[in-house]
């Protein structure tokens, strides 16, 4: 057999025989993630074929997405899912977004982690297998800790060069998306390399993983190396693990070399991803709201990037700025060395740490005539609220930028020595 | 008769059921908010036995299993389209929503008045007389059968999917 991929390697060791590529095997998982909609889309169909759960040590259920609830419809929801977890022993985390959380306290390298949410893949940037299922598949992950898969093709990308001033990994995965498109990727894992990818700690590689979900990959993967060990060392969850890496003679379905030398900051223009450009084309753009939240973009490191921009002035008049820490642990770091005072003097309004606006459900819901800059994943028509919104993706430097300027701004320009 | 309905490039779940509207667990009310923003009248006017016929990527997005849900209860008998995205493929294939690859060329062409004969394999638009190959997954057509995955381990180990 010739060599393996790293996800070849993964679902091998947990269906426990060698897998080829494009195999259909029942695997065992290590652990199941589901939030505070999915989870009550998964409780009937469970109820159909189990009455416990396989390992409710082993199940991770996150109250983000509409939390707290914005509606009794909402309350409700959570109140079912409350039930249900309690009556099988599953313990429920209201830290914030799921996949900012399971990285941050659980997930670990070549593990495998299937997740009922389509970003599931930022967990990829631990060197883990994490992918993304709907609520029937989680039930049947949840009633039997295992999951049908079909083993899928891998997508090398060799990250070469260094980022310019001013371009982040953002813009890098915004350029990415580009060139591949919307489908470019699915249902291949994309597996990023290169000699660039050492420079990328775990926050920068979760941006990339995450959007992976948007050019419609099964999976974004990173083998886990001295990063991956900072991290966790940096959380105390630390043990020796394997560097499990694709073989040097694995069969890739395409192997494509991306100099990051060359990447501008880059948006994505509404209504998808496709339509990624550099942001001397947009600048000027007048803007109604700033959006600095999510799993993709507002961890520690992405709000410190937007300070830096931000610093010593003030949010444009006519812009409203919302700062969304991705987790608990965001949000009390940037409580403790004071980011988020320096954000609320500039005009910014904080949120509770979780998905908020992201996805339209409140905490700064779009109308029809709002443009936003959204450090998220999504730009689709309705994604943020009305459908006649227009919502624009960027970096959190190219957020902070035109929430400055009250426009689509460049933010090198705020970054020069 | 079934109808068509036909719809463009990537459509995202988002727009087949919208996170206003998703918000609960009814199937008989996801199924009145269907494509409820983007096709307003779609779900008053959609019979069980209609066909979608849609551009590439469809189902993109969100994980959303509702967008499958919905449109199951609605009654859709099949979606054709050039490409499914991941999840809401794997999403279909559980629930038993047939979903049908054909080429972009010959979906592109199919107009909502047309009527298709949809057999194994082939697909041919007997109002403009042309036809092309087509597929399933296995495994859909197979869980089908049994009336979709949970129907399936009900009475089976989860390890004799590998059959299927």
């Amino acid at each position: 057999m010739s060599g393996q991929t790293l996800a070849q390697k993964i679902l091998s060791a947990h269906a426990g025989r060698q897998l080829s590529i494009g195999d259909l095997a029942v695997v065992n998982i290590d652990y199941v993630l589901s939030h505070d909609t999915t989870t009550a889309w998964a409780i009937e169909p469970f109820n159909q074929i189990a009455t416990k759960v396989f390992d409710p040590s082993k199940i991770h259920v996150f109250f983000d997405h509409a939390f707290p609830a914005p509606s009794t419809q909402f309350a409700e929801m959570h109140r079912k899912i409350e039930r249900f977890c309690k009556q099988q022993g599953i313990k429920i985390n209201y830290d914030g977004v799921c996949h900012q959380v399971m990285a941050e306290k659980f997930t670990y390298p070549n593990t495998f982690l299937v997740g009922a949410d389509s970003h599931t893949p930022t967990g990829g940037a631990m060197g883990a297998l994490c992918c993304g299922f709907g609520s029937t598949d989680a039930a049947v992950a949840m009633a039997t800790g295992k999951i049908w898969v079909k083993v899928p093709q891998t997508i090398r990308i060799n990250l070469e060069g260094s980022l310019p001033l001013g371009s982040y990994p953002k813009d890098v995965i915004l350029s990415i998306a580009k060139k591949l498109s919307s489908e470019g990727a699915n249902y291949k894992v994309v597996e990023f390399g290169g000699s660039a990818i050492s420079s990328f700690d775990v926050p920068s590689r979760m941006t990339l993983c995450n959007m992976c979900a948007e050019i419609g990959a099964k999976t974004g993967i990173v083998s886990a190396d001295a990063q991956t060990a900072a991290y966790l060392k940096q959380h105390n969850r630390y043990q020796p693990f394997e560097e499990l890496r694709s073989d040097s003679d694995a069969e890739f379905e395409q192997v494509l070399d991306f100099d990051i030398s060359g990447v501008e900051p880059t948006l994505a223009c509404p209504p998808d991803i496709d339509n990624d450009v550099p942001v001397s084309q947009v600048q000027g753009t007048p803007i109604t709201q700033v959006f600095l939240g999510s799993c993709t973009n507002c961890r520690i490191e992405d709000l410190l990037v937007a300070y830096k921009i931000m610093k010593g002035k003030k949010v444009a008049q006519g812009v409203k700025f919302i700062v969304t820490p991705a987790s608990r642990e965001v949000y009390e770091s940037a409580l403790l060395n004071g980011l988020l005072l320096e954000f609320s003097k500039m005009g910014a309004t904080i949120a509770p740490p979780g998905c908020g606006a992201c996805l339209g459900r409140h905490m700064g819901v779009l109308s029809d005539d709002d443009v936003c800059v959204s450090t998220s994943n999504r730009n689709f028509t309705g994604r943020m609220g009305s459908p006649k919104a227009k919502i624009y993706l960027a970096s959190p430097a190219t957020a902070a930028a035109s929430a400055l300027e009250g426009k689509i701004a460049d933010p090198r320009k705020y970054l020069k020595e | 008769m079934a109808r068509i309905w036909k719809f463009g490039n990537s459509i995202n779940t988002d727009l087949i059921t919208p996170g206003r509207y998703n918000i609960t667990t009814d199937a008989k009310e996801l199924a009145k908010v269907a494509f409820i923003e983007h096709r307003p009248e779609f779900a008053r006017e959609v019979k069980p036995g209609d066909i979608i016929v849609a551009g590439r990527n469809f189902g993109c997005g969100s994980s959303r299993e509702t967008a499958v849900t919905a449109l199951k209860e609605c009654g859709i008998a099949s979606i054709i389209a050039p490409s499914f995205a991941r999840i809401f493929y794997r999403n279909s294939i559980n629930q038993g929503l047939l979903l049908i690859v054909a080429g972009e060329s010959f979906t592109k062409s199919i107009e909502e008045s047309h009527q298709l004969q949809i057999s194994d394999g082939k697909i041919t638009n007997l109002s403009t007389g042309a036809s092309t190959a087509s597929s399933a997954s296995p495994m859909l057509l197979s869980l089908q059968k049994y009336g979709g995955i949970l129907e399936f381990l009900k009475s089976h180990k989860i390890e004799e999917l590998e059959q299927l």
